[in-house]
């Protein structure tokens, strides 16, 4: 899942969630049966967990482009500072 | 980072907060629920009327005729009550002793007209009952499925116990 993926992902959570919460509310309050409420809520968890939790392919449009390996080379990486050695160092290193 | 288990555990978190949310929000219907039970209680005989250990004790069949339909809502569950006998000595500023309960599970039940007599007994601390007038009143609790649980009670009219034992 990329970036704008996981975006969407979380956002697709939190608003399924909260309009069929708000739709077996109003629902159940209008049948008058609190069992419906829950029904609906909880038919709503599993269609939300299936449609955002696997990584579907509509959350894999925007892939990430990293740069050639080549365009890398080309800009090395500079080399590690030597840093202020003592005698036994030196004479270790040698 | 963003696997599977991660986004489930989000999933499940969120929705459980807001079906604690949905909870709340249907206890809190409740509120506009304006209920307007009726209750009758009559005492039909005084059965037996004596002294035992010092204490008086008394026996009754009275009659119940109650609608509590309007007390159900959506978010109810079940509704307790009790008729209890109130009465003041000179001791205690209220007595109250349950004489029958019963717990109404649906709206169809709470409907009802019965003739009981006392389920407990009704016995006074003490031997105050000759000539005491008393109160029956029909308490109610209703049991929510979800949140605040709601207490009621209606007060009938006034009996006077006998003045003698019988």
């Amino acid at each position: 899942m990329d970036w704008q993926g996981q975006k969407l992902a979380e956002h697709l959570m939190q608003i399924l969630l909260v309009s069929f919460a708000l739709g077996a509310f109003v629902t159940g309050y209008i049948v008058g049966s609190f069992q419906l409420m829950l029904l609906i809520y909880a038919a709503g968890v599993v269609l939300t967990s299936l449609f955002t939790v696997p990584n579907w392919p509509w959350f894999n449009k925007h892939p990430l482009t990293w740069l050639e390996p080549v365009e890398a080379e080309r800009h090395p990486k500079p080399e590690k500072p030597v840093a202020p050695v003592g005698k036994k160092k030196s004479t270790k290193q040698k | 980072m963003h696997s599977f288990l991660y986004r489930l555990n989000a999933l499940l978190t969120f929705s459980l907060i807001i079906l604690a949310l949905i909870c709340g929000m249907a206890s809190f219907s409740d509120n506009f629920n304006t209920p307007s039970p009726s209750v009758d209680l009559k005492v039909l005989n005084v059965n037996w009327f004596h002294k035992q250990h010092g204490n008086d004790e008394v026996s009754l069949t009275f009659s119940v005729e109650a609608d509590l339909q309007s007390l159900f809502t959506w978010n109810t569950k079940q509704i307790f009550v009790f008729v209890a006998a109130e009465y003041e000595t000179p001791k205690n500023a209220l007595n109250q002793i349950s004489l029958w309960d019963g717990i109404i599970p649906s709206k169809d039940s709470a409907k009802f007209s019965i003739q009981v007599s006392n389920k407990y007994r009704f016995t006074d601390q003490g031997s105050n009952l000759r000539g005491k007038p008393f109160n029956l009143t029909l308490h109610w609790h209703v049991m929510p499925k979800t949140g605040k649980m709601f207490a009621d009670k209606i007060v009938t009219s006034s009996y006077r116990l006998p003045d003698e034992y019988r």
